[in-house]
Parts: structure tokens; C-alpha cells; sequence
């Protein structure tokens, strides 16, 4: 029978919860690097036991971990490839540094500021290739490994799309969101806070800014600007890479070519601001999002906590409420913090900032709160094990 | 041989459970003890100081002695009661405040 892992980065560690196809039954293993924060997890679909695992810390900077059994065990992958006369990692792995000239941007007080390295937000593993990953990096810039994690090395091609002209927002300035399309592999998306969206289509030597649509009146004196605009998510269904739908951070929008025009498919939400989006595992119409009240209090409208769920690719949504607490509820759901397995029914995730974790397996119509005590949750990653 | 004891946190990276020796050629600055430090336990690279610029990290501090050194060039010398091992050198975790 298949099983499910929900990789769950928080403030404080990472725990791992699975469970059989049922997804009745939950274990809990963790916290795995206690008191460090784990900004992301993700397993590589080439390899379910393989997983990259960003551990960071305002003290002692970046580490990259990597488990070879399903987050059984932990290495600092630079510790398995790579060892010193005496045994001991090299400690490349945990080394990101811009490539060539590090170049400037935007900073608060119109001043151009020195991109500056501070943690791992992303990791999105290759599609086939378990030794190939990608690391969505604040300031913001995309690094790829090809061999486990053992080194990284910039793109920095995503840095020279209109790079000067890029501002960090009140939570930094990163690549949050890589999205990868199966069809073609030379194709890649990200999301950055608070540049846009962009796109290669050379495999990350080239990007362009695919922001046309996207209107932001009250955070860029041209609510048009080819960038600036604050992306907090973009996702995508496997079999229909060319729509994306995006959670920006006010708006909600899709795009049929491929981010060349968007349009704003918010609707009838009760309120169009929002951190993460996602995509049903086998209805490409179907997405989620979970309302939060605005820019200035970051909470559910009315202490109701909702997913609101469009079958008809937006515009058209509906509560979900049943089995989520409908009154005093003040917490926050991070961008990376929702997730869908592929089990039929579609399984769906989220966690809070309050360390609860959601979950439903009937795509949303029910709910459960799998844990409800842990950390400040930051991300959530659905894996399902054949 | 000169003592180094190292904060929770790391002594978990470098998989250490107390202070860690390590041999410094003469003469044993911060920054000569720092270099030998993560010779013996890469791990600790860029966990302490910078991956490229070898700034001490914000929020790291190295004291001695009762004396903060953290402010001082790596080309320092250490005290000579931590030359001679009877001091360790402290490598922590600045407070959080809070």
C-alpha cells in the first residue's frame, strides 16, 4: 500500500509525520536538528528516500543536510563525497557564493546594496537525477548542485534579469518558489519576494520577467513595473506546466501562456491576500488557497481559519471549513507551508504559525490537525511513497 | 595544545561532546587557533567566521580569560594562560536578548 511523509520544516527543527494511504494514522519523528530553523525540506522524486534538507541558524549561518533513508539519518553531504586525511567533512556543502562579480541592488533607502548570502529558503530536487537539486537562496539568487549537495553553484544569469532594480520586502529578499516542468527540461520558473516571477527557457542561462498582468498600487509607484511586484507563490499542475497560479500579496492570478499575461482570478474570496497556493493532484482546474486578512494583520478574516477551494481554475470558490476551528484562530500559514500528495482521493496539507498541521484526505471537504503542538511551522512537503 | 570549547550547536556539527584540543603552530593568534579549528572540523566552516571574507560571524563571540575578544584582529595573540592550555577559548553563541 502506499504511504505518505509530510516533511515539515519549523522555527526549531524538522519532523517528519507519516502514515499508510489511509492517512488516519499519523507518526512523529523529531525534531531532527533541534533548535536550528528549517526553512525547507524536500525529497527527490527520483529517489523517495533521498532528501535535502536546509538548516540555518541568525547565529551560525547555512548548513545543508541530506538523508539517504527517508530522514532516518543525516549527513552534511560534503561528509560522505568529500573527507579531510582525518575522516571529517570538507564543509563545501554548506558554501554559497555568488558567481563573478556579486553586483547590487535595491536596498531600503534607494541606495544600491551588495547582494549579501543568508540562508537556503527553497530546495526543488531535479525530476530525475537525485544528485541534482536546486536552492532558492535569500538575497535572492538560484544555486544547483549535481552532486548531492556536495557543492553549489550560482545561475547567475536570474541575477542579471533587471537584478538593480529588485527590493527587499519586510521578510527579505529570496527565491522562495522553483517550479520545474517535466515537459520541457530546459524550463524553469521561480518567485522572488519582492522582484516577480521570472522564467528560463535555456535551463537558468537565460531569464526574463514574466510579470505583465500584475498590478501593485500600493507597493510600487508604477503598479505596472516590470518587476518590483511581491510573488509570494506560484504553482503549477505536472500535466499542464504552461498555467500557473499565482498567490501574490494582494491578488490572486493565473497565467495561460506560460507567465507572458496574467489575469486576476481572485473573485468571490473574502479577502485576495495570502501566502501559499497549490494545485489538485489530478484535477489541473482545482486550486487552493487560504485567505488571510491583510498585509497589516496577518490572520485569518473573522478568526475563521479557511482553505478556499476553485474547481474552476478561480474566480469561483468555496470555504472549506469542516473540521478547522471557526472562531479565535489568529494564526499564519507560511508560503511553503501547503502541500498535495497524489493518492486518489488527493490528500492536502498545511501547516500554521501557530505549529499546527492540517490535513485532509478527501481534497479538502474534511480536516484533521495531524499535530497541533509543534514549532512555528515554516514549510510542508507532501511526499508520496509508492 | 590549546582548549576550545564550542557552543552547543556546533559541538553537534562536529559531532563533539566536550572541549576539543587542537596543536597551534607558534604564534597562536585568534585567528591561527580559528584556522586550526576548522581544519580539524570543516564542518565548522562558515559556521563561525565567513566562507570567503573570514569575518567572525554577528552573532558569534570568542572570549578568554574573562576578556571579549571578539573585536580584535585574527592576528592577536592568544593569552599565554591559553598557550599553555591552563584556559580554554571560548567560542559562543551571543545572547538573543529578549
Amino acid at each position: 500500500m502506499s504511504a505518505v511523509r509530510l516533511l515539515i520544516g519549523t522555527a526549531k527543527g524538522a519532523f517528519i509525520l507519516t502514515s499508510d494511504g489511509k492517512r488516519k494514522h499519523w507518526d512523529v519523528s523529531g525534531p531532527h536538528f533541534g533548535g536550528w530553523e528549517i526553512y525547507h525540506l524536500k525529497a527527490s522524486p527520483a529517489d523517495p528516500n533521498r532528501i535535502y534538507c536546509s538548516q540555518s541558524s541568525g547565529w551560525f549561518g547555512q548548513i545543508m543536510q541530506r538523508s539517504s533513508d527517508g530522514g532516518k539519518t543525516w549527513e552534511t553531504p560534503g561528509g560522505a563525497a568529500e573527507k579531510t586525511p582525518e575522516g571529517f567533512p570538507k564543509g563545501e556543502s554548506n558554501k554559497f557564493v555568488y558567481e563573478g562579480e556579486v553586483g547590487k541592488h535595491l536596498w531600503y533607502d534607494g541606495t544600491q546594496h551588495a547582494w549579501e548570502f543568508k540562508r537556503v529558503w527553497h530546495l526543488e530536487p531535479s525530476l530525475d537525477d537525485p544528485d541534482t537539486c536546486y536552492a532558492g537562496v535569500e538575497d535572492a539568487a538560484i544555486f544547483k548542485t549535481t552532486n548531492g549537495g556536495v557543492t553549489w553553484k550560482e545561475l547567475p544569469g536570474l541575477r542579471a534579469a533587471r537584478g538593480n532594480l529588485w527590493q527587499p520586502g519586510a521578510g527579505g529578499m529570496a527565491v522562495h518558489t522553483i517550479l520545474l516542468d517535466k515537459t520541457r527540461p530546459e524550463r524553469m520558473y521561480v518567485a522572488i519576494s519582492a522582484a516577480g516571477a521570472f522564467r528560463t527557457d535555456d535551463a537558468g542561462k537565460t531569464w526574463k520577467p514574466i510579470n505583465k498582468g500584475l498590478v501593485s498600487p500600493y507597493s510600487l509607484p508604477d503598479p505596472n513595473a516590470e518587476v518590483g511586484h511581491c510573488v509570494h507563490r506560484i504553482a503549477l499542475h505536472p500535466s499542464r506546466p504552461d498555467v500557473l497560479f499565482m498567490q501574490k500579496h494582494w491578488d490572486v492570478l493565473r497565467t495561460d501562456n506560460a507567465g507572458d499575461l496574467w489575469s486576476d482570478v481572485g473573485g468571490n474570496l473574502p479577502t485576495d491576500f495570502g501566502f501559499p497556493i497549490d494545485v489538485h493532484a489530478h484535477e489541473p482546474e482545482t486550486i487552493y488557497v487560504i485567505p488571510i486578512k491583510s498585509d497589516s494583520e496577518h490572520y485569518p478574516p473573522e478568526g475563521k481559519l479557511r482553505v478556499y477551494r476553485s474547481r474552476t481554475g478561480g474566480n469561483d470558490w468555496e470555504p472549506l471549513t469542516e473540521g478547522l476551528p471557526q472562531k479565535d484562530c489568529y494564526v499564519n500559514i507560511m508560503r511553503d507551508a501547503m502541500s498535495v500528495d497524489s493518492l486518489e482521493p488527493c490528500g492536502i496539507y498545511f501547516g500554521t504559525t501557530g505549529g499546527q498541521v492540517y490535513g485532509s484526505s478527501d481534497s479538502g471537504d474534511s480536516w484533521n490537525a495531524i499535530v497541533r503542538d509543534l514549532p512555528r511551522v515554516l514549510s510542508v512537503e507532501a511526499q508520496t511513497i509508492p | 595544545m590549546i582548549r576550545v570549547e564550542l557552543p552547543y550547536h556546533l559541538r553537534a556539527l562536529a559531532k563533539l561532546s566536550g572541549e576539543t584540543l587542537l596543536e597551534v603552530a607558534a604564534p597562536v593568534t585568534l585567528g591561527a587557533a580559528l584556522d586550526a579549528l576548522e581544519a580539524r572540523f570543516p564542518v565548522l566552516r562558515g559556521a563561525i567566521r565567513d566562507h570567503g571574507t573570514l569575518k567572525r560571524r554577528p552573532f558569534v563571540r570568542f572570549y578568554a580569560c574573562k576578556e571579549d575578544l571578539s573585536q580584535l584582529p585574527a592576528a592577536t595573540p592568544l593569552p599565554e594562560a591559553v598557550v599553555r592550555g591552563a584556559e580554554p577559548l571560548l567560542i559562543v553563541g551571543a545572547m538573543a536578548g529578549g
